[in-house]
């Protein structure tokens, strides 16, 4: 028997069936699947108890291949390992989340400094309150402390500054405001509806990408085959949520750089998409619209037919809008070189998304493990090679211009929808179910474990900001601090996506 | 430059002339109606994520509700959720829509606040606080403010400093790690100030609620003077909550 095994995208299996190695030679296999290849990464790896037990389960997606490779292994909450760390940077995030969830210690981590502050973590005397700032002892230096309440309306986050004059050599970020339990709750709430509507507020602005994401993972434990009309609209809706948050996003930019006709005009053009989801189902932000098992508000030729009016008044608009601004050299002079990450930074800390594809790493989970109708899409990432703010503006730009088309040619030809009662079936028991969807911000994760009756003993969440954040606190470095703005928006993170 | 002046004259007019009278396009689900139908109570119940509606009348709590619309796609003669987009109130109870009943939700302008209406009546400056917020609702104020719906022209507007505020409006169930920002916060704000409540995370913890990370005593110590609900709040339903709780004479 091989140390790990592989699956696709989607799929369930027996939870007896990925191997349970011990810790060296766990960690040599997962560390050595990552080193020197960029074509793999981890897209989780996480622990949950088994009796007095802690098993670590790690997924290795390898992007040609569509494959994932999963194996685990068995450790004791009071153990001291070896950091997967000290291979490869990546995994820094994931052994910090374990480490605060179970208490289990990593000898060669550099900084097992806490995460989001869970309510069920290991070790209930650390809190928000207390959090280890970096410092640096200097006179030439000092701090700025901004948050968790913002300047604007946004989030709670709390970013901590270690300036030089006007210039910022370190950015710490600490998160945890947001926690509301979402992955304790998916094991306590019961009802499939409860759970959809949990699914929804993981992050209120991918409310396609999450739910999208809990569909595939329950239909995967159920066994069920959903129909096209159902992946129609799910992928339909996944661009539609990507061109609003990237025209909201590109306006949000045009602020911090204080061009007001381009905020103004982004600003507005994200609602007539945003509208055509509430024609559609009801809600501006898509809550309600996707159903695991079933197709809650089916896409109907009229729809397609409203969709061509919204997106034929909307593309002259938005292109001529952008033309406008990447020719400005005020806007320009902000946009480039402004908030670097290098490649070898990029791939180093893991970033997903648009925090890869500006920097030439090409993540797109569209292409790498296709699901619902991507497979006949084929698509093709944007790549942008020099990882500033002029890169992520660029991709979301051409993202947008991307989305269209595929949304053209989608309703070009709407599947027939034939009403049938939903077959929502069970669980199957001690399985393990994984699920990867590209969510406007980049890779969305769900892995769900279920125990001998079929139900959830563990929900593992991962948003695209999880690894992203960390690709921010980078970017800054070096630039002034009245820069921060627009590096901030540029990435666009989610902070309750990431605090759960 | 002339290109600039391109764009703007390409956008028209933008601005929602009438925010009170509007119509919200497609199958908006706002204020629920209930017939007095008789259905499966029970299932009808069981149905709802998060235990907004109850029997004997039957009603639905638009404070708890998620605007899922599930109920009414189940049982389409019995509840029917309505365009109305004007359903804030200043009264919690207010909110609650019982069978047989097809009325207004809105202010009351005989319990708001003497004050309200004397120091903020022509001017509302709202310092905003996410305490779990999913970020639906944050957009939806934001939306609140941009050039179709621009809150702005009613001299409602968003500030940076709690200093600066008059009140404070908070979305998200409210965690335990954002209670005590949360009370810094409003503290600085300068008397008199008011509270409102956006979205039903923020007035019922919504699907949250009854989660051992939330810690929600903020709300058990003052007085709340406004409810928006929805899952997001709309930019209408917003708007015009804070117009006629500062606006809105007996």
């Amino acid at each position: 028997m091989e140390n790990f095994t592989t699956i696709l995208n989607n799929q369930t299996i027996p939870v007896a069936d990925i191997p349970e190695v011990n810790y060296a030679t766990f960690l040599e296999m997962n560390a050595g699947f990552i080193i020197s290849s960029p074509e793999r990464h981890c897209v989780n790896y996480f622990g949950y108890p088994v009796q007095n037990h802690i098993k670590l389960i790690c997924c290795i997606a390898d992007d040609n291949t569509h494959n994932i490779h999963v194996s685990s292994c068995l450790v004791n909450p009071s153990d001291t390992l070896d950091s997967f760390t000290a291979r490869h940077f990546c995994f820094e995030k994931f052994e910090r989340e374990i480490h605060e969830n179970f208490g289990i210690g990593y000898k060669d981590h550099p900084w097992l400094k806490p995460v989001r502050y869970a309510k069920n973590r290991f070790d209930q005397s650390k809190t928000i309150a207390n959090y280890p700032f970096y410092s640096i002892d200097s006179d030439e230096l000092h701090e700025v402390a901004v948050g968790p309440i913002h300047a604007g309306i946004i989030e709670p986050g709390h970013f901590r500054f270690i300036c030089n004059g006007e210039q910022i050599l370190h950015l710490e970020i600490q998160l945890g405001y947001q926690h509301r339990g979402i992955e304790q709750q998916f094991l306590d709430k019961k009802n499939l509806l409860q759970r959809s509507t949990l699914a929804e507020s993981i992050a209120g602005d991918t409310v396609v990408g999450h739910t999208t994401t809990f569909s595939h993972v329950w239909e995967s434990l159920c066994g069920i085959q959903t129909s096209r009309d159902i992946e129609f609209s799910r992928t339909l809706a996944l661009e539609m949520e990507r061109m609003a948050n990237h025209t909201g996003d590109l306006s949000a930019v045009c602020a911090d750089i204080a061009y007001q006709l381009g905020n103004s005009v982004l600003g507005r053009l994200r609602t007539p998409l945003i509208n055509f989801m509430q024609e559609w189902g009801g809600n501006r932000l898509s809550k309600g619209l996707i159903r695991p098992g079933r197709n809650q508000f089916p896409f109907t030729p009229e729809l397609a037919n409203r969709l061509t009016e919204v997106l034929d008044a909307y593309e002259p608009d938005f292109v001529e809008m952008n033309k406008q601004l990447f020719q400005l050299p005020s806007a320009l002079s902000r946009f480039e070189r402004t908030g670097v990450v290098s490649y070898d930074d990029v791939l180093s800390i893991g970033t997903v998304g648009m925090a890869a594809r500006m920097s030439g790493l090409r993540r797109d989970i569209r292409s790498s493990h296709p699901y619902s109708l991507y497979p006949e899409i084929t698509h093709e990432p944007i790549l942008k090679h020099h990882g500033d703010v002029y890169s992520r503006v660029q991709i979301r730009r051409q993202e947008v211009m991307q989305s269209m088309q595929y949304i053209r040619d989608m309703i070009a030809n709407v599947p027939e929808y034939i009403e049938q009662e939903p077959e929502l079936g069970s669980p199957e028991p001690n399985s393990f179910a994984i699920s990867l969807v590209e969510g406007w911000r980049g890779e969305i994760c769900h892995c769900a474990i279920t125990d001998n009756s079929g139900e959830l003993i563990q929900y593992k969440i991962k948003d695209p900001s999880f690894h992203n954040w960390l690709a921010l606190a980078l970017a800054v470095r070096n630039n002034e601090i009245s820069d921060f703005p627009i590096c901030n928006k540029s990435f666009s993170l989610s902070y309750s996506g990431h605090d759960l | 430059m002339l290109d600039n002046i391109k764009i703007v004259y390409h956008q028209g007019k933008q601005y929602i002339r009438n925010t009170a009278t509007t119509k919200v396009p497609g199958i908006f689900r706002g204020r629920p109606v209930i017939s007095t139908e008789k259905v499966n109570e029970t299932e009808l119940i069981g149905l709802c994520p998060v235990d907004a509606i109850s029997a004997n009348p039957v009603s639905i709590d638009m404070g708890k509700c998620t605007f899922c619309g599930e109920c009414a796609k189940r049982f389409p003669g019995k509840i029917r959720f309505t365009s109305e987009y004007k359903i804030s109130t200043n009264e919690r109870a207010r909110l609650i829509v019982k069978e047989g009943e097809d009325r207004l939700v809105e202010v009351n302008p005989e319990t708001v606040r003497k004050e309200i209406h004397s120091v903020f009546g022509s001017s509302l400056k709202l310092r905003q606080v996410s305490a779990g917020g999913d970020n639906s609702c944050e957009w939806e104020l934001n939306a609140s403010n941009n050039v179709q719906f621009d809150m702005g022209r009613y001299g409602i507007e968003f500030v940076a400093s709690p200093r600066h505020a008059d009140g404070i409006v908070i979305t998200g169930p409210i965690t335990e790690n954002m209670a005590e920002a949360l009370q810094i916060c409003y503290d600085a704000v300068p008397e008199p100030k008011i509270i409102v409540l956006v979205g039903t995370d923020a007035i019922s913890g919504g699907i949250h609620a009854g989660s051992s990370a939330l810690n929600r005593s903020f709300l058990d110590k003052y007085m709340v003077d406004l409810y928006i609900p929805g899952n997001p709040a709309h930019p209408l339903t917003i708007i015009n909550g804070l117009l006629d709780l500062t606006r809105k004479k007996k």
